[in-house]
């Protein structure tokens, strides 16, 4: 069995030294590359984050990045999103009361959690719909979050170019998230499966399974 | 189901290896982080805290080699601390490897470096270490201290971690210099101190030398709990912490 090729974005955000080695130790051929050719043919495009929106959504166009997503997708290309990597995937995110717009793919805001501790730091559970893939046999487990913001409310109204979004929510003091999303060919998590041991190398198994 | 409480060792680095009491049966090489990382990942750590102690900045070097050759082997999150300074040296940490920061010294020196880090990276990737002890020069009764707990910095502890979290600190490791080495148990009052005052993730250490005493932080107002030496030496294995507090009523992995 060939390996998948992975393409792991580098646009100046992320762990990105720990998300290429999860993805290498999950079966993946990986590289790491700003290269629009390289990250449009990968069979699998990463797209990691860590910090915040703003800085997050100006790296990924100084790299072409949200057009790059953009023909993927268009094409059925499986890209998968990482905390804020997913984040910007949304319509817009809000930090200290500054509007950012993002990628677009779903709808929603992205808003500072609300409870008494922030950020939510650690492992939690998740709560995956029936029948995901991304987290087949792994509905018990605890994945690694680190993130002050997250989307509160899933409003996908308009008819989605992908049917059947599979929606995975987590509970944290009295807010309730969105964890995981698979849509398609694109997913994406809140937390960070590239931290979170066996369980989340197993996660990013499911996602080559896809590819 | 919600959040589970975090159990951290922490290894205390110099020019590469471990230091400070190791002594475990079951390792080719003890004195090497890259090993007991591993080790302790397979007993179920929920991250790792690096402690940089390295004397010379000249060494800084063997350290991103060390973060490196962990992170591409040990899938948890990786905390470094020892060292930082600036923005950069955050930039150079995460960059080899690293996942959170501590930074100590250079923040009592310059409280602003917190805001300047924070504002690069996120708060999320920022820990507050303060060293404090008991006394009575200060309102709260606690201060901070450097140099190993040597030396007083002046400051109020439970008030300089009001003030850095505002700044943007996104986790405090509060490390009891009475405690350290005691092994009598946590400062049950600093940590409940701290707690009353921030809004951020609270790591409790210094002094844990019995089960009983981790539900005890935890009950205290701490979100996690780090201890060294215990596991170091084999007194308590991670699996046992994770079972005592489990007992007790608390969420672990």
């Amino acid at each position: 069995m060939t390996r998948p090729r992975v393409a792991v974005l580098d646009y100046g955000s992320g762990n990105l030294r720990s998300a290429v080695r999860a993805v290498e130790r999950a079966g993946a051929e990986v590289e790491l590359t700003a290269d629009a050719r390289v990250a449009a043919e990968a069979d699998g495009l990463l797209v990691p984050g860590v910090g915040a929106f703003e800085s997050c959504m100006k790296g990924l166009e100084a790299v072409d990045g949200v057009r790059i997503i953009e023909r993927r997708l268009i094409a059925g290309r499986p890209v998968l999103g990482i905390c804020v990597g997913m984040q910007i995937l949304f319509a817009e995110g809000i930090e200290h009361g500054v509007r950012t717009k993002g990628c677009g793919e779903w709808p929603g805001v992205i808003e500072r959690l609300q409870a008494p501790i922030v950020p939510h730091m650690g492992w939690n559970t998740v709560e995956p719909g029936e029948g995901s893939r991304m987290f087949a046999g792994l509905e018990d487990e605890r994945f690694y979050f680190v993130h002050s913001y997250g989307l509160r409310d899933w409003v996908l109204s308009q008819p989605p170019a992908f049917p059947d979004p599979q929606v995975t929510w987590t509970e944290y003091a009295e807010e309730r998230f969105v964890s995981a999303v698979e849509h398609g060919p694109l997913w994406a998590t809140q937390f960070h499966p590239e931290k979170s041991g066996d369980a989340g190398l197993r996660l990013l198994q499911n996602w080559l399974a896809t590819l | 189901m919600s959040l589970s409480v975090r159990v951290i060792p922490c290894l205390d680095v110099d020019n590469g290896r471990v230091v400070k009491g190791v002594n475990f049966v079951d390792l080719r090489d003890a004195g090497d982080p890259v090993e007991m990382a591993k080790v302790y990942d397979a007993e179920g750590a929920d991250e790792l805290t690096f402690l940089d102690i390295t004397a010379s900045s000249g060494n800084r070097s063997t350290t991103f080699d060390v973060v490196g050759r962990t992170a591409d082997q040990v899938f948890i999150p990786l905390t470094v601390g020892g060292g930082v300074r600036t923005p950069d040296d955050v930039d150079r940490l995460l960059r080899a490897g690293a996942d959170k920061v501590g930074i100590n010294t250079a923040a009592i020196d310059r409280p602003e470096v917190i805001a300047e880090i924070a504002h690069r990276f996120g708060s999320q990737v920022l820990v507050l270490s303060v060293d404090a002890r008991r006394s009575a020069e200060q309102p709260s009764g606690f201060e901070v201290t450097t140099h190993g707990g040597r030396r007083s910095a002046g400051i109020d502890a439970v008030e300089w971690a009001r003030r850095a979290t505002e700044l943007g600190a996104g986790e405090v490791l509060l490390n009891s210099m009475d405690a350290d080495g005691t092994k009598d148990g946590f400062d049950l009052e600093m940590i409940r101190a701290v707690r009353d005052v921030t809004q951020v993730p609270l790591i409790a250490s210094g002094g844990a030398g019995r089960l009983e005493h981790f539900p005890e932080a935890i009950e205290a107002g701490a979100d996690a709990v780090l201890a060294a030496s215990v596991f170091h030496f084999g007194d308590l294995t991670i699996g046992q912490v994770k079972e005592t507090l489990r007992a007790a009523g608390h969420r672990v992995r």
